[in-house]
């Protein structure tokens, strides 16, 4: 099990430092020239200024230093917590703008991605070698899972918040209100989370399901349910054997398909204009704010290595495999 | 299954014609099953708009056309943006950028996958130590967030460099698949043959475990088609698509952006992801269908 969870933290570790660097490379390398494309926006005519402002942005991204210690002071800055100003929100410095937006991100992916991995699997297990269900939730699975996103979002947003006029169609809380403590808020933030939490749900709904199918009748034709049905066993056993190993793999698949998870409820944060950091991407790219998405970027690669982690935990209580040294996980 | 033929073809084995007959029979339940019918149907219609639709629409699509706002008619299919655009003809441009970038980026990834799971599968030892940890490190992160990194550098995005990106962030799962499927090939009988005989490693991963698999290798493709567009649609929502031309992705951003939800212009959001939804769709359950033709296990029967 130590080598198992080392073997883990040296993949996360390493992919935290690859995801550092080409955090560092992308504005050093890339075609194209990040300050001249910043002081150009500002629109200052005056050659005075133009260079003063070239000099100030040279001197914020550290570009006239030599290139290694360009890249060591990068980290040092990183682990004093300094991520830079943000154009966009000036003066403010990025992490505080983006641990702002965060609970909100998170107050979105997480209900959202639990519920629809239990749910979709209870879906599809039910399904699975059950000719009407399996009729049902398979095409609609398949209609759910191809759906783009913020295509589903802004369904959402026009029916309910539109036509019907129910639910309200942008922002985290009431625009009338200041956040506080007291019940109104929280109804109001309630109100505002539904929508974009129902269309993250339903999208990923439908890829569990048909994972979950498939497996369940992957395993309902493997040896060890052939046996148990020749043994006379009841059916009902039979599925929840089955059940119990499918549902390793699609553990596995939760930890492969959060950076998908990530991406829709990026895209889905910025149809409801949820002040997640998903609108704050929107805005730094508006805004040509690359401190601010940058930083953006780092945290979300650490969100996601997190979460890879915790999956791993609960992969080895679920797999008594892997705690006895055998192979198990394979991610 | 009426027929003889397919089990003649299975029963029969004549070393001779066997691939002829294999062909054949994948064939056989391919023009039998529902599932594939229905996906290729769907995909070759918007293939077709994608190609023939640009000759058939003559107004430019991001040019101004004609009265803001107009509801679907005869004059415009699907009427017009609030600028006066006509989204017709947005929508059959965008969906031939749609299946260009589903197109190169899914085979750009599926070849990288290839290269790296057939090396790493095969080698194994060290080489497929270092692969499989790089795999592992571009599997974690997460692809779209490296994605809007690169792009919002990029001064100019067009269709070719937003898809070679998507190639070479979404390869690793293939990788993975495909290393294991190498490794359970190459110490089967016909691969040491071939060693024995002084075959090539390229000669032989091309000759002789390559084919063994190219029902997955193609499923794969398949896959990583549908999954490149999805991902390039969340691209140009979030305002990072291709600067020089349409996509449906773009339709969907401006029509957020210029707030057509709140002006009820319906017709301007819906046909794009609409047409997104089809075609990954119907690449999804085409890809179902070509499993059951060649996996007879799955077979329903």
């Amino acid at each position: 099990m130590r080598q198992y969870f080392g073997r883990k933290l040296l993949i996360y570790g390493l992919t935290f430092f690859v995801a550092v660097t080409v955090n560092w490379m992308i504005p050093r390398f890339m075609p194209g020239d990040p300050v001249a494309s910043m002081v150009a926006r500002a629109r200052v005519s005056d050659p005075a200024a133009v260079a003063a402002m070239q000099q100030y942005y040279s001197n914020l991204f550290g570009f006239d230093s030599p290139l290694i210690s360009q890249y060591f002071n990068f980290w040092g800055a990183l682990f004093s917590g300094n991520f830079g100003i943000s154009i966009w929100a000036y003066p403010l410095p990025v992490a505080d703008v983006i641990l702002d937006a965060v609970p909100y991100t998170l107050g979105l992916m997480i209900p959202s991605i639990l519920l629809s991995w239990f749910v979709g699997n209870w879906a599809g297990a039910l399904a699975a070698r059950r000719k009407l269900l399996d009729n049902t939730v398979l095409p609609i699975g398949y209609v759910l899972t191809a759906m783009p996103y913020m295509w589903i979002a802004i369904l959402l947003c026009w029916g309910f918040g539109v036509v019907f006029q129910v639910l309200p169609v942008a922002g985290g809380y009431s625009f009338a209100m200041q956040p506080n403590l007291s019940w109104e808020f929280v109804g109001s933030l309630l109100q505002h989370w539904l929508l974009p939490f129902t269309s993250l749900f339903l999208v990923a709904l439908g890829g569990w399901a048909i994972g979950m199918r498939n497996m369940i009748i992957y395993e309902l034709e493997a040896d060890y349910s052939n046996y148990l049905a020749a043994l006379g066993a009841p059916h009902r056993l039979i599925r929840r054997y089955a059940f119990r190993n499918a549902v390793l793999p699609q553990i596995t698949g939760l930890a492969l398909q959060l950076g998908v998870l990530v991406a829709g409820a990026l895209v889905t944060e910025i149809v409801f204009s949820y002040p997640g950091l998903g609108s704050l991407i929107l805005k730094a790219i508006q805004n040509q704010d690359f401190f601010l998405l940058q930083g953006t970027f780092l945290f979300i690669v650490l969100g996601v290595l997190i979460a890879n982690f915790v999956i791993d935990i609960v992969y080895v209580i679920v797999d008594p495999r892997t705690r006895a040294g055998m192979t198990g996980a394979t991610t | 299954m009426t027929t003889t033929d397919p089990i003649t073809a299975i029963t029969a084995p004549d070393p001779g014609t066997a691939p002829i007959s294999v062909r054949r029979e994948a064939l056989y339940f391919a023009v039998r099953n529902g599932k594939l019918l229905v996906g290729v149907t769907i995909v070759t219609i918007f293939l077709l708009i994608g190609i023939i639709g640009p000759f058939l629409v003559d107004r430019p699509p991001m040019e101004y056309v004609g009265l803001p706002m107009l509801p679907p008619s005869t004059e415009y299919w699907l009427g017009t943006t609030t600028f006066g655009q006509d989204v017709l003809a947005q929508f059959v441009y965008g969906v031939r950028s749609t299946f260009e970038v589903g197109l190169l980026a899914g085979g750009l990834s599926a070849l990288i996958g290839m290269v790296i799971g057939f090396v790493a599968g095969y080698r194994g030892g060290l080489v497929d130590e270092v692969l499989n940890m790089i795999t592992n490190v571009v599997l974690v992160i997460p692809t779209l967030a490296v994605l809007l990194i690169i792009n919002a550098y990029l001064g100019i995005r067009s269709v070719g460099m937003q898809a070679l990106f998507i190639g070479l962030t979404s390869w690793p799962w293939v990788a993975r698949a495909i290393r294991a499927q190498t490794f359970s090939l190459r110490s089967r009988d016909f691969v040491d043959l071939a060693r024995l005989s002084g075959v090539g490693t390229s000669r032989i991963i091309l000759r002789e475990i390559a084919p063994n698999m190219s029902s997955y290798l193609f499923m794969t493709f398949i896959l990583l088609f549908g999954s490149s567009i999805l991902i390039a649609s969340s691209l140009d929502f979030i305002g990072l698509g291709p600067t020089d031309g349409v996509s449906l992705g773009l339709m969907l951003n401006h029509s957020n952006q210029w707030s057509a939800l709140h002006l009820g212009l319906w017709w301007w959001f819906i046909p794009p992801g609409a047409a997104i939804t089809a075609i990954v769709g119907a690449l999804y359950v085409a890809n179902v269908g070509l499993d059951e033709v060649f996996n007879p296990k799955l077979r329903e029967l």
